[in-house]
């Protein structure tokens, strides 16, 4: 082929501009095509046909379809890792000058393959063949899969992050219409009349449908061409204010309550140095519609005979989509073969564009009178009732052996082999009802058909048109007016339907006749017949059979075990033609098969579309507190707790994270030591029932709790376990100031909201988040009082007269303060709480006030080992939602009498055992061994076979500066009883460390020994 | 993606609410009294109705108030909803049409997704 020769282009016609040439590349081949061109086009224009290899045998497969139905016709665009695409359909790919597109599953080249041994082989690998062959033995199948996954390969995935931009977009519109065909067109146009917020989406490019696939002027509507009458309609639709046309605009997804996903090619039709760096790659619209209309059309069936698989064999209404959209040729000598009227016209079609027609093979006795005698006028070969029995040719077809059919399903004698390089087969039309199965409506088979066709709609929908199973023009356009009008009623914007257009054919126009054959009849022994089903997954009819014979009569079985309709075109083209062939085995009508179950999405979508803006920064929006630009100046690690991050250790220049958090703690210890604590959750809790409340929703009690004093409680759930803990400060009789944990406070909110509306509307209490509201820093170490009383305007902060546990108000250089006696780590301790906007102003007046007497700024990580020293909990580290108070050794925060959530659950049977996983210390026999959190503890030093009970695990583990020692926190099966014994945590490399089982304040432990471990 | 009927702020997207799962399950006020499995039971067992079952929901990105609703949980339609301390409204049922309490139409798993004989001629179909 001599690059830049078009053979098969058309004088005259199609979609496509003429004065603008296009390069591209395929497989290597510098070719050219014309703007308006898809991949797919232009490669036939070029004459070539076999574009890719399927995906078990890897035979050579061609462009069958035209549109997004293609099964096999997939390629890979690009080669940039980043931007690359994989297993896109050369039918649907915009041609733009510089694209370059490679062929998919074949090394090392498109001719040449090694994989198609499996071709050979094919005897061998019959369906359910990976599961028989490598499911069976443990471990067989996770051995091989690596390999198979290489040689049974679809495209290659991009390994470099995504550039491109995509946008969600979510409308509300009172009529949505599917499908941009002549239906579609003037049902938007009868919905719209009186106002209505129609949106009108459309798969291709272009507006119009298949009135592209005649030519121009063989069809008139009210006396205009397809042509003029479409681009009248959508110039009318355009003026319409409240109407959206959008096209490039597949709806793929049609989920409960007529809400629909539509995914919008924004760019991707544009060379990558033409697309606007404004614009999004791809739009994600999600639609809520009040009615829709599915004018979805309907997708042609391959015929199922013995090699029908070849590059060269195309679907005949895809072959007219050829002739007169893109005005391409596809072939020079051409059999048709069909069961049905609809195929007739594309021989008619190629005759007029001056293509050789070798034969028409109809699989009817009697086809129309009215075809025979067009046919013969125009001195075409016909044979009926007669199909393909065998084809030949490599990587194009290159002859066709047509057989009479003696009528009883068999065949008849005086075989004929055409030469031919283009055969366009016809298995009948199926109606789209991909999207009217996803909204649940059932499907009736229609015998006049042969196919399915919605009949009974569940959602405020309905079909029209072809994919109605409505197949004349007339007809379809009626109905999807009398659509279009009964949708503007129902929402409230009723408008006189617009006229039916007068509909006048060129040449013989017979209503669409059919005969079911879902599988022909061959020459050849059944094992040794390859009548496709599924072009891409190759699945032939024999699999079929087989699985029927195998006991997988289910459709839905038969599918996963032969994998039918299982790739990425799902099926469009193959899963009528699979349940046919299904009924022919099970020897029961088609319609008691069923069909297996349509699911979104109707075609790939990106995942680049799925994720939106939601990448990178804008994938979980992270709260930072008001000091977070001076941790960030003073070079803080983060870490996310919750939504928030939060400083965890701030190292030094040249200093290490592990011992920055040493030297935090220490500081902590034996000068001043702050922390950020505005991330606590903050609630603010008001009305007379207010004391009532607390005392039902924490464990502990809170009836006595006098004004200016806080308390430490626990919450749990109604099943007893702890779920969130904090100190809550009483402001007034009826105005309390509870606290949360950080990650917790929304949860917090939540189910104390719950509990007021549903279970104690009658208690009068009301709830304010105020979170944000202040900022906290907890300032704590014994030189803590000093600096405290250099701060604090009009506040004595001496212990002896501010007690721990109480509250009070003051000013700090007349900023009022709110300040906790409260300790986060055993120290002395003052909580600050200020007005979020003095929040940083107050961090750095610490420090800088605070530099004299040492003060160090600590992060979380600190602040954990200083609660792990003195056995405080952290919540959802020590706790994992299995833990009680009496487990955690807390049963001093449990009140007796007064019922609270989760009381009862604490004397279950159940929960009150004494052999329950309780919070210990772990001293380890080494006390420079750190154990590892998560760890699992054993009973001996070596683990025993099979299996070694687990005793518990670590839940907190740290190397205590202030102990010289490593500590740890865990859950150990009836810890409590077994203080001083010695249990062993396991290791993957068999070696258990020894750790003795001690009380959890490490600290008060070691101050009780007279110091340091 | 279902469309609730808030009762305080009207129709809105199901993202916008939190599930409570079964309603109409008041707290016990004597469960001192309780036995251990009568606990258990109001603590972890729940109802699992296929067909019309009243269910709370919350207003979590709106009104963040509790409310309950009738759902027929085979087909996902919303019956009704109604407040807080208020009794389901009557008149609801399922309609059990087969043996199984499978609705004819829109419950996902209703036998099958093809309705038998409906384009047969003279069957009913809407064909000639």
């Amino acid at each position: 082929m001599i690059p830049g020769d078009r053979p098969h282009r058309l004088p005259a016609g199609g979609l496509i501009d003429r004065d603008r040439p296009v390069r591209f590349t395929f497989d290597g081949h510098s070719l050219d095509g014309l703007a308006g061109d898809t991949l797919a086009s232009a490669l036939l224009a070029n004459g070539i046909h076999m574009v890719g290899r399927s995906f078990k045998y890897h035979r050579p497969r061609g462009i069958l379809g035209a549109g997004s139905e293609d099964p096999a016709g997939l390629v890979q665009i690009g080669r940039d890792p980043a931007t690359t695409l994989p297993n896109l359909r050369a039918t649907e790919v915009e041609l733009y000058d510089g694209l370059s597109a490679e062929p998919q599953n074949c090394w090392p080249s498109l001719g040449l393959d090694v994989g198609v041994v499996n071709d050979w082989l094919s005897a061998f690998l019959p369906a359910g063949f990976y599961y028989k062959t490598f499911m069976e033995t443990a471990g067989r199948w996770m051995a091989v899969e690596p390999l198979i996954r290489r040689a049974a390969g679809l495209g290659v995935a991009p390994t470099a992050p995504d550039p491109d931009r995509y946008e969600h977009v979510n409308r509300h519109c009172d009529v949505l219409v599917v499908g941009g065909g002549p239906a579609g067109l003037i049902a938007a146009k009868a919905a719209a009349g009186g106002g209505a917020r129609v949106i009108l989406v459309e798969e291709t490019a272009h507006l119009g449908g298949r009135l592209w696939s005649r030519a121009d002027g063989a069809v008139t509507l009210d006396g205009k061409t397809g042509r003029a009458w479409v681009s009248a309609l959508a110039a009318e639709l355009a003026a319409m204010p409240e109407v959206t046309v959008l096209t490039r605009a597949c709806a793929f997804g049609y989920y409960a309550r007529n809400w629909l996903g539509i995914l919008e090619a924004v760019q991707d039709h544009l060379a990558p140095g033409d697309r606007d760096p404004a614009l999004p790659r791809q739009r994600l619209w999600r639609v809520r519609a009040g009615r829709v209309i599915l004018a979805t059309g309907a997708i042609e069936r391959p015929l199922v005979f013995h090699g029908n698989d070849r590059p060269g064999i195309l679907l005949a209404g895809a072959v007219r989509s050829y002739l007169h959209r893109y005005a391409v040729a596809p072939g020079t000598r051409a059999v048709v073969a069909a069961n049905n009227s609809d195929a007739w016209q594309t021989a008619f079609d190629l005759h007029e564009a001056g293509v050789e027609i070798a034969a028409i093979a109809d699989t009817r006795a009697v086809p129309e009178a009215a075809l025979i005698a067009y046919a013969e006028r125009l001195g075409l070969p016909v044979g009926f009732p007669a199909t393909i029995v065998a084809t030949a040719g490599r990587s194009r077809v290159r002859s066709a052996t047509i057989a009479r059919l003696d009528g009883a399903g068999g065949l008849a004698g005086g075989d004929k082999r055409v030469r031919c390089d283009l055969i366009a087969v016809s298995g009948g039309w199926s109606p789209n009802v991909a999207l009217f199965s996803q909204a649940r409506g059932k499907l009736g088979f229609d015998p006049a058909l042969q196919a399915f066709r919605p009949a009974e709609s569940w959602q405020a929908e309905r079909s029209v048109g072809a994919a109605n199973g409505t197949v004349d023009l007339a007809a379809s356009l009626a109905e999807a007016v009398t659509a279009g009008a009964e949708a503007a009623r129902a929402t409230g914007f009723p408008t006189p339907p617009p006229a039916v257009p007068a509909i006048e054919h060129a040449g013989p126009a017979v209503p669409y006749g059919i005969e079911g054959a879902w599988s022909l009849p061959s020459r050849r022994p059944p094992h040794r017949t390859r009548a496709f089903v599924d072009l891409q997954n190759d699945v032939t009819a024999k699999d079929l059979t087989l699985a029927v014979r195998e006991g997988y009569v289910s459709v839905e079985h038969a599918k996963r075990y032969t994998t039918l309709g299982m790739g990425t075109d799902q099926g469009k083209t193959s899963g009528v033609n699979g349940f046919g062939v299904l009924a022919a085995a099970l020897d029961t009508p088609v319609e008691r098969v069923g069909v297996t179950t349509y699911r979104p999405p109707f075609k790939p979508v990106t995942f680049g579309a799925v994720a939106g803006q939601h990448t990178g920064v804008h994938f979980h929006p992270r709260r930072t507190t008001p000091m977070h630009e001076a941790h960030r100046d003073a070079g803080a690690v983060f870490e996310v707790v919750g939504d928030w991050l939060r400083a965890q250790a701030y190292p030094h220049a040249g200093e290490g994270f592990a011992t920055a958090v040493q030297r935090e703690s220490r500081a902590a210890r034996t000068a001043i030591g702050v922390l950020d604590a505005s991330t606590l959750g903050k609630i603010d809790i008001r009305g007379p029932d207010a004391r009532a409340f607390l005392n039902r929703v924490y464990s502990n009690a809170w009836l006595k709790l006098a004004p200016g004093r806080c308390r430490y409680g626990l919450m749990l759930n109604e099943d007893g376990m702890v779920f969130d803990d904090g100190v809550t400060a009483c402001l007034a009789d009826d105005h309390f100031h509870m606290t949360t944990t950080t990650g917790g406070a929304a949860s917090v909110l939540a189910w104390l909201e719950e509990y007021l509306q549903t279970e104690w509307p009658d208690l009068r209490v009301y709830l304010t988040s105020v979170t944000e509201q202040w900022a906290v820093a907890s300032v704590c170490g014994p030189g803590s009082a000093a600096l405290m009383a250099d701060l604090l305007d009009d506040l004595d902060p001496d212990p002896a007269g501010f007690p721990f546990m109480t509250h009070r108000t003051g000013h700090i250089d007349g900023v009022p303060v709110r300040v906790f006696r409260v300790s986060f780590t055993g120290e002395l301790s003052y909580e600050i709480n200020i007005p979020a906007r003095y929040g940083l102003w107050l961090w750095r007046l610490l420090l800088e006030r605070g530099a004299g007497y040492g003060i160090t700024a600590y992060g979380t990580e600190a602040m954990h080992l200083l609660r792990a020293e003195k056995g405080f909990i952290i919540v959802g580290q020590d706790t994992d939602g299995t833990v009680t108070p009496i487990d955690l050794g807390m049963g001093w925060a449990v009140k007796q009498g007064a019922d609270f959530i989760g009381k009862r659950s604490l004397s279950r049977s159940d929960t009150a055992r004494s052999d329950r996983r309780q919070l210990v210390g772990l001293l380890t026999r080494d006390p420079r061994h750190v154990l590892a959190e998560g760890a699992q503890m054993i009973e001996g030093p070596a683990e025993t076979r099979p299996r070694t009970p687990m005793l518990g695990h670590v839940t907190s583990s740290y190397f205590s500066p202030t102990l010289n020692r490593s500590i740890a926190l865990a859950l150990i099966a009836g810890g409590h009883h077994r203080m001083g014994e010695t249990v062993y945590a396991a290791r993957a490399d068999g070696t258990a460390i020894p750790a003795v089982i001690t009380g959890t304040d490490f600290l008060a432990a070691a101050n009780a020994r007279g110091g340091t471990a | 993606m279902l469309l609730i009927p808030c009762p305080y702020c009207g129709a809105r997207d199901q993202t916008e609410f939190g599930y409570g799962g079964e309603a109409h399950r008041a707290r016990p006020t004597d469960s001192d009294r309780m036995s251990d499995a009568q606990w258990a039971h109001y603590v972890f067992m729940r109802k699992n109705t296929k067909g019309v079952f009243a269910e709370r929901w919350v207003h979590a990105a709106g009104c963040r108030k509790w409310f309950n609703a009738l759902r027929n949980t085979a087909t996902d339609e919303i019956l009704a909803v109604y407040r807080m301390g208020e009794p389901p409204p009557g008149g609801f049922t399922d309609g059990l049409p087969t043996p199984a309490g499978e609705p004819a139409i829109g419950s996902g798993n209703d036998g099958s997704t093809v309705a038998l004989g409906a384009f047969d001629p003279g069957a009913g179909g809407d064909r000639p």
